[in-house]
């Protein structure tokens, strides 16, 4: 019998294996070469010093996001809300970087901290209702992004602006954009940002693992009415973990907001950095040394998959499907548990 | 008056779509399945409608956007066994895999655009559904013109449909057997009824409708397919579902109403009472709308029971 760590290892990998696969039969179905294909990929990943920092800058928010819906996974949560949260801390971002005038060690602490309250915000009111009156937060985290879309929207058109569709460019005191950085990687948009997701990622585990706050919730997780039994305070403990859940998304946007673009836009659909994130924290096994692993793979496939076109002929929503085909095969992890049970038995014989 | 001539049409115009998909979100949800795909179910119907108006415009001529939308119907129908597979038999995350499923019907969609149109998005169809007049029943004055006149067929098949599934629902033997392995899965398999099968059932044809709903959407108001036709409808489809509170013409009802919502926002400028409303709470209305209403602020919404759990013969 396998032990139940073996198959968290193991059926990311072995998921990320069979999508690969798929998507390689996919090029062969198609006429493309697989080989030119991923060769592309791989180029567009590692390939010079410019596509590796772009790759670096798209995994700073996925690790934040992804470590937004693991913390909430870890409480028996599911937050689909990511992506409102995005929005929101990416507006709060933006907005104090633009009204404040302040020295940078004290403005863009003020910036980052500003998003991280502003998604935690938008992380509270689902929290709240799943405690007080027990509506499924699914549900409201998927309403409250369209709320998020819609509202950004017109803040940014009539509060920040004059009917522009752009915010104006945030000061340097509050950018997270360094010359020499941009300059090492050939004009990438890298920034600081990748520091505070991976001190995110630290953070989490050492609330998850190491603090009586953590453990309650991954205890509130598992099983309420024990919980409760024990003496936990149930509802305090999902509000604060949708809390918590909604600021790592917040952070997520301040990285958008200070660190890549430097300025906010209205916005005609989401980012996506929400739902990636979910595939990224259910990859990672909602860990959070997994959630580097696993933003750094899907970052990695993402920014890639831009090389595609030009090098191979390759469509890049290529990776999309391999994306989409690997969260399946993780989420049905059923299948790949009774197959290697099934193997490892016979094996005996 | 002149007001409810131009906004009712409208709204019963951007609610079509949302009828049908919210359709199919009654189903698979009664079944105990929960749909976040609903948003992919769509995107897939959008761009087979398209796909197929725009290769086979030549052959059925006028019927082409009928025979699009059956096409659509099947093929979404077909697609949404992946969420069966992994959510009835595989036992997945439902919403996971229902996030899943939106991801990988863009990703196909796109993908497929651009290996057959070599760009990211397609032409305008040629043959989209017209509106036309009611028979009679347009020249009826005042209810005439709102109801009757300039009229896509389609809309009047939407509540065609929400009426024939509130019948199939809860006045057959079939419905009752789909709410029930809703509600409990185990006493419904106790007395003999085949829960994985009828769970299959209730997702295929959620997939079926939001097929229907996508390329309806696709056909009367987008025109073409693009990584941004289908933006939003299906979840707000799926909101439409909560806000019905399961059933089928309350899915209807909350569908017509976040159409008027829609149209709203697009007509507002012109009509007196709402030209100094913001549009954003137009635009936010069905959503914050469908958190009070969960919230119990607005009568209470209360999910079938066994949404979301997988059933396991032989457990308790």
């Amino acid at each position: 019998m396998m032990s139940n760590r073996m198959f968290n290892i193991l059926v990311p990998i072995i998921s990320v294996i069979l999508g690969l696969i798929a998507g390689a039969f996919l090029m062969i179905g198609f006429g493309y070469n697989p080989i030119e294909g991923y060769g592309a990929l791989l180029n567009g990943i590692f390939g010079d010093a410019y596509v590796f920092g772009e790759t670096l800058r798209q995994v700073t928010p996925l690790i934040l996001t992804g470590l937004a819906v693991a913390f909430a996974f870890r409480t028996g949560l599911f937050n689909i809300g990511a992506e409102g949260q995005v929005f929101i801390g990416w507006l709060a971002a933006v907005w104090v970087g633009l009204a404040i005038d302040a020295p940078a060690f004290i403005h863009i602490p003020l910036a980052v901290i500003a998003a991280a309250v502003a998604g935690a915000l938008w992380g509270f009111i689902p929290g709240l209702l799943k405690a007080t009156r027990g509506v499924h937060e699914v549900i409201v985290t998927i309403m409250m992004n369209y709320i998020a879309l819609y509202s950004t929207n017109a803040v940014i058109r009539y509060v920040l602006t004059d009917s522009r569709d752009s915010t104006d460019t945030i000061p340097d005191s509050v950018s997270l954009r360094a010359d020499w950085i941009t300059t090492m990687t050939t004009g990438s948009r890298l920034h600081y940002g990748i520091l505070i997701a991976l001190f995110a990622a630290l953070v989490m585990w050492v609330v998850i693992n190491r603090t009586t706050m953590g453990y309650e919730m991954r205890s509130v997780g598992f099983n309420q009415h024990a919980s409760r039994y024990a003496g936990m305070n149930v509802k305090k403990n999902i509000i604060l973990a949708m809390v918590i859940s909604g600021a790592f998304a917040g952070l997520a946007g301040a990285m958008e907001g200070l660190g890549t673009f430097g300025y906010m836009s209205t916005q005609s659909g989401f980012s996506n950095l929400g739902f990636d994130g979910i595939a990224v924290a259910l990859l990672g096994a909602n860990t959070a040394p997994g959630v580097i692993l696993a933003a750094f793979l899907f970052g990695g496939l993402k920014i890639g998959a831009l090389s595609m076109p030009l090098q191979a002929g390759v469509p890049n929503e290529l990776v999309d499907i391999i994306i989409a085909l690997i969260i399946f095969f993780v989420a049905a992890s059923y299948m790949i548990r009774w197959v290697i049970l099934r193997f490892s038995k016979e094996g005996r014989k | 008056m002149e007001i409810l001539q131009s906004i009712i049409p409208t709204a019963l115009f951007f609610s079509a779509p949302l009828i049908f998909t919210a359709l199919g979100g009654v189903f698979s949800e009664r079944s105990g399945v929960i749909n976040i795909g609903l948003e992919g179910l769509m995107i897939m119907g959008a761009f087979v409608g398209i796909v197929f108006n725009l290769t086979f415009a030549d052959v059925f001529g006028d019927w082409t956007p009928w025979v699009s939308i059956f096409v659509a119907m099947i093929v979404s129908g077909i697609f949404s066994i992946i969420h069966a597979v992994a959510s009835v038999s595989l036992r997945a995350n439902q919403v996971v895999s229902g996030v899943a499923i939106n991801m990988l019907a863009l990703g196909i969609g796109i993908f497929l655009t651009k290996e057959w149109y070599g760009k990211g998005q397609t032409e305008m169809v040629s043959k989209p559904f017209y509106t036309t007049d009611v028979p009679f029943l347009s020249d009826i004055p005042v209810i005439g013109p709102m109801f009757f006149q300039s009229m896509y067929m389609t809309t009047y098949l939407a509540i065609f449909l929400a009426i024939a599934s509130w019948f199939v629902l809860f006045k057959t033997p079939f419905g009752l057997r789909l709410r029930a392995v809703g509600e409990h899965p185990m006493a419904a398999d106790t007395n003999g009824v085949n829960v994985y099968k009828m769970r299959y059932i209730a997702v295929i044809l959620s997939g079926a409708l939001g097929g229907l709903g996508g390329s309806v959407y696709a056909l009367t108001i987008a025109s073409n397919f693009s990584h941004a036709t289908i933006a939003g409808q299906g979840f707000m489809s799926l909101a439409a579902v909560i806000f019905g509170k399961w059933h089928p013409l309350g899915a209807m009802g909350a569908a017509i109403f976040f159409g008027l919502a829609q149209s709203l926002s697009v007509v507002s400028s012109s009509v007196p009472l709402l030209q100094d409303v913001p549009q954003v709470f137009l635009l936010v209305a069905p959503y914050v709308l469908t958190i009070l209403a969960l919230a119990g602020l607005i009568g209470r919404a209360d999910a079938p029971k066994a949404n979301g759990i997988p059933y396991i013969k032989g457990t308790r």
